[in-house]
């Protein structure tokens, strides 16, 4: 089987700090796979090498099968890496519905096209327009990003991935400070996302009822090293989350 | 914008030389064009290019030596100071959207200076003299450009003004298509978080290249425009004295609004030739009202306008 997405001793130093250590690990395609570990972990990070928003300093990354590592981050994201970062990252002056058209946009191709006016690309609007609908901020589509709430911000980093359609969704703590009444959209989405089967999800996420539910597998990041691999209830379970995570200790 | 605004500015356009001085008027068009040109970078794309009189002035040098001293008519002589404008700008474009920020303005403005150099000291140039007596000549071999119309009384070089306004027009629109189109709005992404565009799978640095170049061949077009009008081309034109009016223009009249160009261009214009008599002291009262515009309304004019009528202007 290709997996859709897999590190190979993925690693990169900042002076003498290793902040992703060796991590080998595969995807396979139309799986949810979380990743935990304590802050500090390397998860964000490891997201990073891979969107290729960093350069690894030793390893490789393979999509679908093919060797990726000297990408560069539009490539990637063209090749069909996604993610939504988890500090909120917009086009603060922009509105609501062009943030998402520029996703649109990106994923149709048309950036370089300079002679045909924005207004008239009916198709594209009426997609961004979709993907609005999603996420339930229709109402808000004329407001500039920065005029948001937070929760709304969130769910608009959210929407921003969704129209670009990647094959490889990175959420990053989608629900990060959000208030409790509007977590249940994002859930929603992912879990809508999942149900397809067709779109791989990384997943990082702190809240455990939410990762037990989703996830088809749970990943351990521990200062930046790969600690624990496996079923949600087998993982959750083990000594190494319960000291390293969650923060019991456990006797030995 | 109402399609009405726009006819009547357009009608407007094609009046005012009836009622304001035709060479003041051409002098403001040309700026206008400038400041529109460099506005796309700055307001569009959030570059701030500290040497743009490299690409007015050297399209006004080219296109005066190639009318002056090859006969071309003038729309060739434009075209031609356009394309090399545009030319220079690949090259200058290139080498600086390596950097960011201050980095990016310090390296556009010594290769500016370099421009300069080579205009001060090349044979071809004039040097300090700039190249004078340089004919208007006939339009498409048909309109004579130095023709005189007496209106009530005034003789009114309508023949060049006409000509001008349309070579503002056809900037004008060239940037506004720009500006409106999907490539515009990658630019617009750039300037407001130049990360996430990337993310999203733009090449930024090829949209930051080719939005360098149309600015600076549009700023070109203006310096080339500007040759014909006043018949010379001097070394003002590629001093960094320039660069630094068409920032100041742009920034009064207000950064990435549809019209703050050209009234910034209009308030510095009109300063110049209504406080001609008062010297070197010009530059004093252009500095101080400048200094109160970033002050008290720093999105300019226009900018506070817009703000207050709660409306893009």
């Amino acid at each position: 089987m290709t997996f859709a997405l897999e590190t190979q001793q993925l690693t990169i130093r900042f002076g003498g700090h290793v902040a992703v250590d060796a991590v080998s690990c595969a995807f396979a395609p139309g799986t949810l796979t979380a990743i935990v570990g304590p802050n500090g972990a390397g998860k964000t990070t490891y997201f990073n090498l891979i969107s290729g928003q960093l350069k690894a300093t030793t390893g490789r990354v393979f999509l679908h099968g093919e060797d990726i590592s000297g990408c560069s981050a539009p490539q990637r994201s063209r090749r069909g890496i996604g993610r939504a970062f988890q500090l909120t990252n917009l086009f603060p002056n922009l509105t609501v519905l062009e943030n998402i058209r520029l996703a649109v946009q990106s994923r149709a191709g048309v950036g370089l096209n300079l002679w045909s006016v924005w207004s008239h690309h009916r198709e594209l609007i009426g997609r961004a327009e979709e993907v609005l609908e999603t996420v339930a901020l229709t109402a808000k589509r004329d407001l500039a990003a920065a005029a948001l709430p937070h929760g709304d911000q969130r769910k608009l980093e959210v929407a921003i991935l969704m129209a670009l359609e990647p094959d490889v969704f990175m959420f990053d703590e989608p629900t990060a400070g959000m208030s409790v009444d509007e977590v249940p959209v994002i859930l929603d989405l992912i879990r809508a996302l999942k149900a397809r089967r067709d779109k791989t999800i990384l997943l990082v996420e702190h809240k455990m009822d939410v990762v037990r539910e989703l996830a088809d597998r749970i990943i351990v990041l521990h200062n930046g090293a790969l600690v624990a691999d496996g079923e949600p209830a087998e993982v959750i379970a083990s000594p190494i989350v319960q000291e390293a995570y969650l923060g019991i200790e456990v006797a030995k | 914008m109402n399609r009405f605004v726009w006819i009547a500015l357009f009608i407007l356009g094609l009046l005012v030389p009836l009622v304001v001085y035709p060479v003041f008027m051409m002098k403001l068009l040309c700026f206008a064009l400038f400041a529109f040109a460099f506005d796309l970078l700055l307001g569009y794309t959030g570059l701030l290019s500290f040497g743009h009189a490299a690409f007015f002035g050297s399209a006004s040098y080219v296109t005066g030596h190639l009318v002056k001293n090859s006969g071309l008519t003038p729309e060739l002589g434009v075209l031609a100071g356009t394309l090399f404008a545009g030319v220079l700008g690949y090259v200058v474009g290139s080498l600086a959207i390596r950097r960011q920020g201050i980095y990016f303005a310090m390296v556009t403005l010594a290769l500016a200076q370099i421009v300069y150099f080579v205009a001060l000291k090349a044979p071809f140039t004039g040097g300090e003299d700039g190249l004078q007596g340089i004919p208007r000549g006939v339009l498409f071999g048909l309109i004579d450009l130095n023709r005189v119309y007496s209106v009530g009384g005034h003789p009114l070089a309508l023949n060049l003004y006409y000509f001008v306004f349309a070579v503002f027009c056809l900037g004008f629109w060239i940037i506004h298509r720009t500006i409106h189109s999907p490539f515009g709005q990658v630019l617009k992404a750039i300037r407001e978080n130049e990360p996430r565009a990337i993310s999203l799978g733009y090449k930024v640095d090829r949209f930051k290249l080719m939005a360098f170049v149309i600015s600076a061949a549009m700023a070109g077009m203006a310096g080339a425009t500007k040759s014909l009008v006043f018949q010379l081309a001097s070394l003002t034109d590629v001093s960094w004295h320039t660069s630094g009016e068409v920032v100041l223009m742009t920034l009064l009249g207000g950064v990435g609004t549809v019209f703050g160009p050209l009234v910034g261009a209009f308030t510095v214009v009109t300063l110049q030739s209504e406080l001609s008599s008062v010297g070197s002291w010009i530059t004093v009262i252009i500095g101080s009202i400048f200094m109160v515009c970033v002050l008290v309304f720093r999105r300019g004019m226009v900018g506070e306008l817009a703000r207050l009528l709660k409306r893009p202007l």
